[in-house]
């Protein structure tokens, strides 16, 4: 165990000794593999009710009636909550304060604006009665006609898109860059509204003690969640005690509390005893947010060598009728490629939908599937290699700002990834190759990329007289590994072996960890830890430089090493002594330290930040029966210092096989009249099952970030749904001379 | 809680007497009944679990060469019985190509042989369906309906069967066995599923009260053992239904084609039978024109219910395939890609 303290830490893998750099296996994975980690809907509290959604069946409208009699009258309904009787609010569920409070559905009135939303909620003494009793409701509504699809409504440039970027943004001359270009392409793309199909669905089990609230919920960002509750319910939020150990899948679904989540709240507030409420798997459909359709158009102008002289990148989204939410799916074209002239619009349509919301990849999915796809159509305008083409077009800064990389290893992500899956034996050609047993083969490539981002996080770190340490931040695992990859950052921070450290997250009574998303948790929280760990050493550090009688007097803060439990002089490494001999020279049981984590606001400015990588898709395609299956894929990305490359791996698997998902599968079948959505379930909800993904390969490139953070971590999280869907779509193309236009690609689509 | 009797007979008699009265329903692996009791599409007032009858429970070869499958037999055990493989391969594949292998272990014969379409209108009991509750109307017309059927649609009802297991089934002239109050009756496969008609709540040839004991597939059936194949095209490689499936079967000698069975799943509201297929082939040339030919043949009544016009053009090329794939004889071994156009693609365990 060897740690050099200070804020130029070499690469993990040339150090040796350290936890970080580690392929550690999860730490909570025997937990959960035996069936003993604690999900918010295994905790059943004394004396705990049930709560049950009823939810509409209209898109639009309101409901005229509910035999909430009838549902009182079943044996075991302890309530009926409707309009009528749910308890006040401090604050309107309707009220926007700020961009990233979202609207409520929590029974203010009777009114309907998407199918799915709640209408009332029972509560029962069994999870069965309330069900029943949801049934006995039987709805009446006033039905108005729902406003479904693009074209479902007036459009209009929303003020702005994804988290307050400008609808429309334009650099140069695109018009004229067109005008002059050698090759044009122009081509649309659409993309079907996704739903959020987390293992788990939104759970909670919430009690209340005067006005204590004591909460067990999955949540992606403890310190909001509790600051939105407590401003719902008009209470301090230290008040409101969240635990949140394990999340069976966020997604960004669980970045924001969800409606149905309060309505648990309410509920409990309602019937005075610990209430439990699970949305059943078709109420996902709605309430949590979701994908929103788009379509995109692009239009790109290349020279005479297959340079860029124009982008321009227009996308048609949705949001909801009553709040704002914009997939910023044009904006994908602002990072990647490099053109005088770039220009991207989002114009909009307000539908009878829940407000979509953020979904792995909000923006650079929906967006990277039409850019990579467009780029793959202007390559073979140009008669070039798409890779070729993608090294023409190399963006040296971002296209769009013109600012430097703060690091970008996008080159030997394109070279490690096309070596390893053989690019270089590619026909430019569509629909030359074919395998033994006749099948159209095809191979596509695609660009990731996702901005390196990071929030605000807190963490506090405790050394203890007996040697061991403490690490604490509210941190949230959503499966991604928060457990062990921020474990291993407090080790190292701690100047400790791993097992020696005491880790505590999940809960908001610790320290702000700020969100699970945008995939910065890693970089945000992991800074956090890094700097109270630093905070505590230097402490510890203090308390034996300072002192006559310590091997360590006179060494100085900078002269002093942390490893394995001790502190050595720098200068001379028989020189030192353990954690423990210092504290108890100094009779101190404990000594802490604090730490923050937040982007650094001048290299904010200075730099362009993004992880980026490259994926390679191999498809075979029947050619009569249109049927299609992914053979291959293999990818490379770069994204700063791994932590855990295991942990990594798994989430480049995981975005992969998303993208996979995206380009074949996953699509919201929503009926032109009703607005209901007719596949809520895992049946007819296709995502890929093991036997759709044969072999999966992600390459770790290394790259060294000093810009980023101290730690240099970009964050892994959503990177590998980017650039897979495209590669997937360009392979089909390539297997069948079929271009796909919109998506998933159908078997209609290619039987020509 | 919605309450309902619940009672687990010892004997079929008992069983049947048990679900006489209106109401009621049988429960055997309860892969859909349950499904469809959670989502408030049926709400029986009495659930009669015939699992622990024992004499359902067997496969049995009957003296005329025959064989007899208790209509408890689960379609993993069936499909991975080596004796039942081996004979009826194209059966053995069909029943590995659905559902999942948690659902196969539980599935069974006669349930299979009655689950309910997964017409998705069916199970939204906000919308209209007349198969659900007769005279609602049918809002999968003009709905979303590009899986809907292209044969023997009503306006009434376009749903689909969805079973794998019934398409090599009928095509290999099944018989249902079936008791009642009346005793025991024969039905053949291929009438025991309705057409919708104007009475699509009408599904099969059961009474009320009656109970499939068993399915018996004909000595003949086995006939086409080395020539006998199941192909389904669905939109993922697993835990899907087929958009249109096929299941072929020939005897073939020096060329000539001697026997003929040809049958289309996941395009009508039952298996289908394609009897003119079979016999534009009984005595052609076993070569891709004449399967053309057949295929023609099969989809020559074929309509679009909906915006599914590409299934009849889809089902052509799958009945040409299969036929192919029966011509160029059964497989060794089961492939790892059951029924799946990739079966040839190694590499994936077939209970994936």
């Amino acid at each position: 165990m060897m740690l050099e303290l200070g804020l130029n830490q070499q690469p993990a893998h040339t150090r040796q000794g350290s936890s970080i750099g580690q392929p550690l296996t999860r730490r909570d994975g025997f937990l959960k593999v035996t069936g003993t980690a604690r999900y918010a809907a295994d905790n059943h509290p004394p004396g705990m009710l049930y709560a049950v959604l009823a939810v509409s069946s209209i898109a639009r409208g309101r409901v005229v009636s509910l035999d909430i009699e009838a549902a009182k009258a079943h044996s075991g309904v302890v309530e009926v909550m409707t309009p009528l009787n749910r308890p006040a609010l401090a604050v309107d569920p309707d009220a926007k304060d700020h961009p990233f409070m979202f609207r409520l559905d929590l029974l203010q009135n009777d009114g309907v604006r998407y199918p799915n939303q709640s209408i009332a909620v029972v509560i029962a003494e069994t999870l069965e009665a309330a069900t029943e009793g949801a049934a006995l409701l039987s709805p009446r509504y006033e039905t108005l006609p729902a406003r479904v699809g693009l074209d479902g409504g007036k459009s209009f440039v929303p003020r702005g898109v994804g988290v307050g970027n400008p609808a429309v943004q334009e650099k140069g001359d695109v018009e004229a860059g067109l005008e002059s270009a050698r090759t044009r392409i122009e081509a649309a793309y659409e993309t079907p509204a996704q739903y959020h199909n987390a293992m788990e669905p939104h759970a909670i089990v919430a009690a209340w003690d005067g006005d204590q609230l004591s909460i067990d919920t999955p949540s992606q960002g403890l310190a909001m969640a509790q600051g939105r509750i407590a401003g719902l319910f008009g209470i301090a939020p230290r008040n409101v005690h969240i635990r949140s150990p394990f999340l069976g899948g966020g997604f960004g679904s669980k970045g924001m509390i969800s409606g149905p989540q309060v309505l648990g709240i309410l509920a409990a507030r309602l019937v005075g005893r610990p209430v439990k409420l699970v949305l059943r798997r078709e109420q996902m459909y709605g309430p949590v947010g979701h994908r929103a359709p788009a379509r995109q158009t692009l239009r790109m102008g290349m020279d005479g060598e297959g340079r860029l002289t124009a982008l321009s990148h227009h996308a048609r989204t949705t949001s909801s009728t009553f709040d704002d939410f914009f997939e910023p799916a044009a904006d994908a074209s602002h990072t990647l490629y490099a053109s005088p002239a770039i220009a991207t619009s989002h114009d909009a349509v307000r539908l009878d939908t829940g407000t979509p919301l953020f979904m792995r990849a909000p923006g650079e999915a929906t967006g990277s599937i039409a850019l990579e796809s467009a780029i793959d159509e202007a390559a073979h305008a140009c008669g070039m290699d798409p890779l070729e083409f993608r090294l023409r077009n190399y963006a040296e800064v971002e296209p769009m700002t013109g600012k430097p990389f703060s690091s970008k290893a996008l080159r030997e992500c394109y070279e490690q990834a096309a070596e390893a899956f053989g690019w270089a034996s590619r026909p430019l050609q569509p629909r030359r190759m074919r395998d033994a047993d006749g099948f159209l083969t095809g191979w596509g490539m695609g660009t990731a990329t996702f901005p390196a981002l990071m929030f605000q996080a807190e963490a506090r770190a405790v050394l203890r007289a007996d040697g061991s340490g403490l690490m604490e931040t509210g941190a949230q695992d959503m499966g991604q590994g928060a457990w062990t990859a921020f474990a291993q950052i407090a080790a190292d921070g701690l100047g400790l072996d791993i097992d020696q450290v005491d880790f505590r997250a999940g809960s908001s009574d610790l320290p702000n960890a700020g969100i699970a998303g945008g995939s910065g948790h890693t970089a945000t929280a992991g800074m956090a830890i890094h700097n109270a760990g630093a905070a505590v050493i230097a402490r510890l550090a203090d308390l034996a430089t300072g002192n006559e009688a310590s091997p360590l007097f006179g060494a100085g803060n900078e002269g002093v090493l942390a490893r394995g439990g001790r502190l050595y002089r720098r200068d001379d490494e028989s020189r030192g002594e353990s954690y423990s001999e210092i504290l108890a020279r100094a009779g101190l049981a404990e000594i802490e330290g604090h730490g923050k984590g937040a982007p650094d606001p001048a290299s904010q400015e200075t730099y362009a930040k993004h992880a980026h990588g490259a994926v390679f898709a191999e498809v075979k395609v029947d050619p009569d029966l249109g049927q299609i299956r992914v053979t291959r894929l293999v990818g490379a990305f770069a994204a700063g210092r791994v932590i855990n490359p295991r942990l990594v791996r798994s989430q480049y698997y995981g975005g992969m096989i998303w993208g996979v998902s995206f380009a074949l599968h996953e699509e919201a079948v929503t009926d032109r009249r009703s607005g209901r959505i007719q596949n809520a379930n895992l049946a007819e909800y296709h995502v890929p099952v093991n036997a759709d993904v044969p072999s999966v390969e992600a390459l770790l490139v290394h790259e060294d970030d000093p810009h980023v953070n101290a730690l240099g971590i970009k964050g892994v999280g959503e990177i590998g749904i980017t650039g897979t869907a495209g590669a997937v779509a360009n392979a089909v193309w390539h297997a069948t001379g079929v271009r796909p236009r919109r998506f998933p690609i159908r078997i209609e689509d290619l039987l020509g | 809680m919605r309450d309902f009797d619940f009672i687990r007979p010892a004997t079929i008699s008992d069983a049947i007497a048990a679900a006489a009265g209106p109401g009621s329903a049988y429960l055997a692996g309860g892969t859909n009944l349950l499904d469809l009791m959670k989502g408030g599409i049926t709400s029986p007032e009495r659930i009669v679990d015939i699992t622990r009858l024992p004499e359902l429970n067997r496969i049995e070869t009957l003296d005329d060469g025959g064989l007899r499958i208790g209509a408890l037999v689960r379609n993993a055990d069936l499909a991975h019985d080596p004796a039942f493989a081996k004979a009826y391969p194209a059966v053995a594949e069909a029943l590995l190509s659905g559902a999942s292998a948690q659902l196969r272990n539980a599935a069974t014969v006669g349930g299979n042989l009655l689950q309910r379409t997964r017409c998705s209108y069916f199970y939204d009991t906000a919308s209209a369906c007349n198969r659900r509750e007769p005279g609602s109307g049918c809002s999968a017309l003009g709905g979303e309906n590009r899986l809907h059927a292209i044969l023997g649609w009503s306006d009434a009802c376009i749903a689909t069967h969805p079973s794998d297991f019934c398409v090599p089934l009928v095509a290999l002239d099944t018989v249902v066995e079936i008791e009642g109050k009346e005793g025991r009756r024969h039905v053949t496969l291929e009438e025991f599923h309705r057409l919708p008609g104007d009475t699509p709540q009408r599904e099969t040839m059961l009474e009320p009260g009656e109970l499939i004991v068993a399915v018996r597939l004909p000595a003949e059936a086995a006939s086409f053992a080395a020539h006998a194949r199941y192909l389904k095209v669905r939109e993922r490689t697993s835990y899907a239904f087929a958009v249109v499936s096929a299941a072929a079967a020939l005897v073939v000698d020096r060329g000539k084609i001697r026997g003929a069975r040809l049958a289309l799943g996941g395009v009508a509201a039952k298996p289908w039978r394609a009897r003119s297929a079979e016999a534009a082939l009984l005595g052609a040339d076993a070569d891709e024109a004449s399967f053309v030919r057949a295929a023609d043949a099969a989809l020559a009544d074929a309509s679009p219910s909906g915006d599914n016009a590409f299934k009849i053009e889809l089902a052509r090329r799958i009945v040409v395939r299969a036929l192919m794939a029966a011509k160029a004889g059964t497989p060794e071994r089961m492939p790892a890609l059951p029924a799946s156009p990739f079966s040839s693609i190694p590499g994936v365990r077939h209970d994936a």
